[in-house]
Order: C-alpha cells, then sequence, then structure tokens
C-alpha cells in the first residue's frame, strides 16, 4: 500500500500493482488461514464418522449383519438387532412427510401466489415461529396434552374400522403414545422447513409466464398447474427431501411421545421405538455392549441422512436439467 | 403480481362452473392448509402462556436453584390427599427457581456462538472470496450442506465418543455440550454468511483494490463490515436454533440443580430441565416454565435477527 500511495500517480509499475513481498506474503498467510478454517468442516465430518463408527464396532462385530436384519434388542441378553428402530424411524418420518407436505405446499403457494404482499410478511412471522418453537417444547406438549387426548382420537378410528380387514390392522387401539403421535408432531416440525424451500422456489417462477397464462384467461389454479409447478419440480422434490432428512433426526419430541417398546407392528397407533428417540433415552445409562450398540445407531442415522442429503442435490440437478434444460 | 387473475379481473362470468369451482376449492385448500398449521402453534403457545406464565414473572424463578425434592413433595401431596387433585402447597416446601439452567443455556449457547461464528465466517471468506469455483471450495461446500443436514443428536453422539467416553463421568461439562453445539451451528454458519458475502456488489472490492489495498486487507475492512448487518443476522438465527436445542447436549452436560459458573464440571440447561421434569412425577410445572423461558430466550433472538435483516435488506436494495 505505501509503494503505491509513496510513488506519483504515473509511476504505476509492476511492481506496485503485485504489492510488496511483505503485503503478498500477509495475503497468502490470511488465504490459507481461512482455508484452514474451511477445512475444519471436513475435518469435523470425518472425525464424526470415524470416531462413531470405531465406538460402535464393538457392537457390529458381534451381531454382523443381524444389527441390520434382526428385530432382537434385548440389553439383557446382549442381543442388539436395530430393524425394529430403523421401522419406526421410517415409519414416523413416512407419517411426518405425508402430512407435511400437502400443508407446506399448500401455504407455499397461498403465501406466493394468493394473498397480498402485507399479508404474506404476517404468514412469514407466523412460520418464522413454528420454526422456532424448541423441538423439546413441541415434545412437552405431546407428552403432557396431545396424548391423552388423541388417545380417545385414535380409539374412536379404531372402533370405526374394526370391522374393516386391513385398516383394522392399520388402525388398532392406543394408549396415545404411538408412531402415529410422533409423526404429526414431527410433521409440525418440519412444516416450516419445507415451507420456506419451497416459497423460495417458487418465487424463481418468471413473471412473464405467470402474466402470459393469466392473460390467457387461466384462472389462478390452472396458473399453478401450468406453469408453477412444471417450473419447480425439481425444487418441490428437493424440499420434501430435506424435510425427509430432517424428519429421520427428529430425536426429543419423538422420545417423549413414540412409547419406548421397540417392535414392528402394523398398527400405527401402537407404541413404537426410533433410532434417535432410543438414544436419547438409553445412552447416559449404558454400558459396555449396550453404548457400542446405541452408538451404532448414530451411525446408522448418520449415514442415512447424509445419503438422503446427496441424493437429494442429485435428483433436484436430474429434475432441473430435465424440465429447466438448466445444468 | 402485478397482472391480476382472472376473478381478481371480474371477468369469472367467462369461466365454466367446473374451472370456477376448482378454482376455488384449490385456493381454499392452501388457505385451510396455513389454518392447519397455525391453530397448533397458536395451542401451544397459549399453553404454555396460561402454564408458565406465573413462574416466570416470579423473582425466585430467575434468582433461585432448580427444586430438587419436587418428586418427594409430589409423593407427600400424593400420599397425603390420596384421590385428590395434588396442590403444590405441601409438606415439603417447594421453591421453583430456574437459575442454574438459565445461565447453563446462556453459557452453553455463548460459548458455541464464540466456537463456530469466527471459524464458521473464516470458512464463508475462504469460499466466497478465495476459492469461488476451485475443486477445494467446491468439496468444502458441498460437504458444508451436507454438515447441516445431520440429525442434531449424531452431533451430541460424537461428543460423547470423542470426550465423555475417554473423560469419563468428569468429562461433562458445559465445555463438552457447547462443543456439540459448536459442530450443529458452524455449517449453518457458514452457509449464510457465504450468501451475505455475495451479497457484497463487486464495485466496493475493486474500488479497494484500485487504492491498492491487499485482498485481505480488502477482505477484513470493507467486505466483511459492508456485509455485517447480514452475517449478524444469519448468526442469531444459527444460536436461536442452538439454544432450543436438546439432544446434542443430552450426553455432554450431565446435570445439577445449583449453579455453576464454571465452563467445567457438570452443568445444566433449559431444554435438558424440560426434558428430564415432562417424564417426572410433580415436574411438570417446573417443565412448563421453563418451556416458556426457552421459547421467550429464542424469540427475543429471532426477532433481533428479523429486524437487523430487514435494516441490511434496505442497505443494498438494487
Amino acid at each position: 500500500m505505501s509503494a503505491l500511495l509513496g510513488g506519483s500517480p504515473t509511476a504505476l509499475d509492476a511492481v506496485a500493482l503485485e504489492g510488496s513481498p511483505g503485503m503478498q506474503r500477509a495475503d497468502r498467510a490470511f488465504r490459507w488461514f481461512t482455508a484452514a478454517a474451511g477445512l475444519t468442516v471436513l475435518v469435523i465430518l470425518a472425525a464424526i464418522a470415524v470416531s462413531m463408527t470405531q465406538k460402535a464396532w464393538p457392537a457390529f462385530r458381534h451381531e454382523g449383519l443381524d444389527y441390520l436384519v434382526s428385530a432382537d434388542w434385548n440389553p439383557n441378553q446382549n442381543r442388539f438387532g436395530a430393524l425394529a428402530m430403523i421401522y419406526g424411524t421410517v415409519v414416523v418420518s413416512a407419517i411426518a412427510i405425508v402430512v407435511a407436505v400437502p400443508i407446506s405446499l399448500g401455504i407455499a403457494l397461498f403465501v406466493t401466489q394468493v394473498v397480498h404482499r402485507r399479508v404474506r410478511t404476517w404468514i412469514t412471522t407466523v412460520l418464522d415461529v413454528l420454526a422456532a418453537v424448541p423441538s423439546v417444547v413441541f415434545g412437552l406438549w405431546g407428552f403432557l396434552v396431545l396424548r391423552p387426548w388423541i388417545a380417545e382420537v385414535y380409539n374412536s378410528i379404531a372402533d370405526a374400522v374394526s370391522g374393516v380387514p386391513v385398516l383394522r390392522n392399520v388402525f388398532g387401539h392406543s394408549s396415545g403414545m404411538s408412531f402415529m403421535t410422533a409423526g404429526l408432531i414431527v410433521a409440525l416440525m418440519i412444516i416450516p422447513i419445507i415451507t420456506s424451500i419451497m416459497r423460495e422456489v417458487f418465487a424463481t417462477v418468471p413473471a412473464n409466464d405467470r402474466d402470459g397464462a393469466l392473460a390467457l384467461g387461466a384462472t389462478r389454479w390452472e396458473m399453478i398447474r401450468g406453469v408453477v409447478f412444471p417450473h419447480s419440480t425439481g425444487g418441490m422434490v428437493g424440499a420434501v427431501m430435506l424435510g425427509l432428512g430432517r424428519a429421520m433426526g427428529e430425536t426429543i419430541a419423538v422420545a417423549l411421545v413414540i412409547g419406548a417398546s421397540p417392535q414392528i407392528v402394523a398398527n400405527l397407533f401402537a407404541q413404537g421405538e426410533a433410532m434417535p428417540s432410543i438414544i436419547a433415552r438409553n445412552l447416559n445409562e449404558s454400558a459396555g455392549l449396550q453404548t457400542a450398540a446405541l452408538i451404532g445407531l448414530g451411525v446408522v442415522l448418520f449415514a442415512l441422512t447424509i445419503l438422503v442429503n446427496i441424493a437429494a442435490k442429485r435428483l433436484v440437478r436430474r429434475i432441473d436439467a430435465r424440465t429447466l434444460g438448466t445444468r | 403480481m402485478a397482472t391480476p387473475t382472472i376473478e381478481e379481473a371480474g371477468l369469472t362470468g367467462t369461466l365454466s362452473k367446473g374451472r370456477k369451482v376448482r378454482n376455488r376449492v384449490a385456493t381454499g385448500l392452501m388457505g385451510t392448509a396455513l389454518l392447519v398449521a397455525a391453530v397448533p402453534l397458536v395451542i401451544v403457545l397459549v399453553l404454555l402462556v396460561n402454564k408458565g406464565f406465573h413462574l416466570v414473572t416470579s423473582a425466585n424463578w430467575w434468582t433461585k436453584s432448580i427444586p430438587s425434592n419436587v418428586a418427594a413433595a409430589d409423593l407427600a401431596d400424593k400420599a397425603e390427599y390420596f384421590g385428590i387433585e395434588p396442590s403444590t402447597s405441601s409438606a415439603i416446601q417447594v421453591t421453583t427457581g430456574m437459575w442454574p439452567a438459565i445461565y447453563g443455556t446462556l453459557l452453553i449457547t455463548g460459548l458455541a456462538a464464540a466456537f463456530s461464528i469466527p471459524l464458521g465466517i473464516l470458512a464463508a471468506v475462504y469460499l466466497h472470496e478465495y476459492g469461488s469455483k476451485r475443486p477445494l471450495a467446491r468439496v468444502i461446500r458441498f460437504f458444508t450442506d451436507v454438515m447441516v443436514g445431520v440429525p442434531s443428536v449424531v452431533m451430541g453422539i460424537f461428543l460423547y465418543t470423542i470426550w465423555v467416553v475417554p473423560l469419563g463421568r468428569g468429562g461433562r461439562s458445559a465445555l463438552a455440550g457447547s462443543l456439540a453445539l459448536a459442530c450443529l451451528m458452524l455449517p449453518v454458519v457458514v452457509r449464510s454468511t457465504e450468501e451475505m458475502l455475495r451479497l457484497v456488489p463487486d464495485a466496493l472490492r475493486q474500488a479497494s483494490s484500485a487504492l491498492g489495498a491487499p485482498q485481505w486487507r480488502t477482505i477484513v475492512k470493507i467486505v466483511l463490515p459492508a456485509a455485517l448487518p447480514g452475517i449478524t443476522s444469519g448468526c442469531m438465527l444459527a444460536i436461536a436454533r442452538a439454544a432450543g436445542e436438546t439432544a446434542p447436549i443430552l450426553f455432554a452436560i450431565g446435570s445439577v440443580t445449583a449453579v455453576n459458573w464454571s465452563i467445567f464440571g457438570q452443568n445444566t440447561a433449559l431444554s435438558s430441565q424440560i426434558y428430564s421434569n415432562a417424564t417426572q412425577p410433580g415436574g411438570t410445572e417446573i417443565a412448563w416454565g421453563a418451556a416458556l423461558t426457552l421459547i421467550l430466550i429464542v424469540m427475543v433472538l429471532t426477532v433481533v435477527a428479523r429486524l437487523v435483516t430487514k435494516r441490511f435488506s434496505v442497505h443494498f436494495a438494487r
């Protein structure tokens, strides 16, 4: 800097433009400094994978493939088959997605396509508040208030379908602690996430396309179907996948309402257990092989969520390439 | 929406009945979706205020230790008036305070912010100012996105395996909890900061370089200050999210009922108090109070972040 300021304005030679050696060294040092900060992300991720796998290894070796395909989880007899927990996580996230996606889609469309800008700010605020409610608070509400109330709803549904062959098995009697309760609460928690991504996606639909459809006499719904949806397919899929990733990892609320019984049953109103919830409940009090088995569940969860996230990115890129012609 | 829809233009008379009905049904369903999401939220918030207000507005709540005898008091209540609704005024005196957990939440979240925010901002500077499209920057950006999606409980298990297992029970501390939260916050800070750096006009960087400033001075003196409001708001949202987290700190901080000022030794937090009291006999009242307190803290952080964002967007509008 001094080289430049010291000389006359016309004396801008190559040396001055590149700066003094000291200046270059400072710049290079700062660059390495920031690069090192960036690398910590990679280091932490690698450390998570390595340390968890290492601590879980005794359980993996003890069980072999049974860890993933057996549903026999019995710490007293050193049996650790995680299938029931994997089943629980899949069922809870499936319920959450099935419930949350239509609602999020509706809200996102309502906000971006229907209401006035001033109303939009209000709705966005409501969604921000919903997103800011901690998991444990929803869990507390689910455990103390929703559970006793919804048990009656479940039981009346169960009574209503008690004569119908398949439904009879899916909607049985309940204590309120169930896959369904957990799924509904998780749905509530992923709605703001899915909605906010879908909102951003819908906001990128070119105004010209929308105006064109409306000018041709399309109703609002026809415009949404003909212009907004085709333009947003990739982004919508991405939003659902991110919601799914979040639903699978949801821990505390699920731990409070799912009921702590590892079992594989068709009854969605029955008590169950999911991977994150059994870890939350038992890791502190566990020892030996049980600790390893619980950490192993963390490894499975880690791997699953990473796969879902990577698949989401690829899928979005593929769909966008096909529907939008972008790369 | 510049162009009016056909109903806004008052031309619905030209529509066939089927199209009109379908449009109205679709719009109605969208509005219903909003109601379906908003109703539980309102119920939860009203319940929180209803059940926690008297605790949160008492001085004891913010200054006294967490009662360790609620279960005993509850039992005494039930033994004394068996079959009658238990009251809080019983033979065993319970002073409901929450100060240790409030302090714990502030300490743990503050430490986590101190670890993750400088690191995250530096990483974002690398990604946007130096790396941009280089392979290393692409890899880091990709894995930062992956890390955003890692469940918070995994961060808790991670800290448990590298900290609590080697150090034993003594390893449980505010420090360990804050490290887990920092792992959770780091990728969020990196991504939001990078977005904000992207909003800084290139003309500012070029002007600084033209005056002869080396790149690092341009970044430190020009780019970061210009992006500061946006970065602040992103960081506050990350802090707000971390403050409400339970799963990462569940295995790392242990539990105490008296305030522990130190970053070492077992500690407690509002979120873990809610979790443990939710299922404890007689603890539900405390859990509601702690939940209201936690929501208040999280909301204040979120609102402040939103206000800062609002000012920022005026700054660089167009």
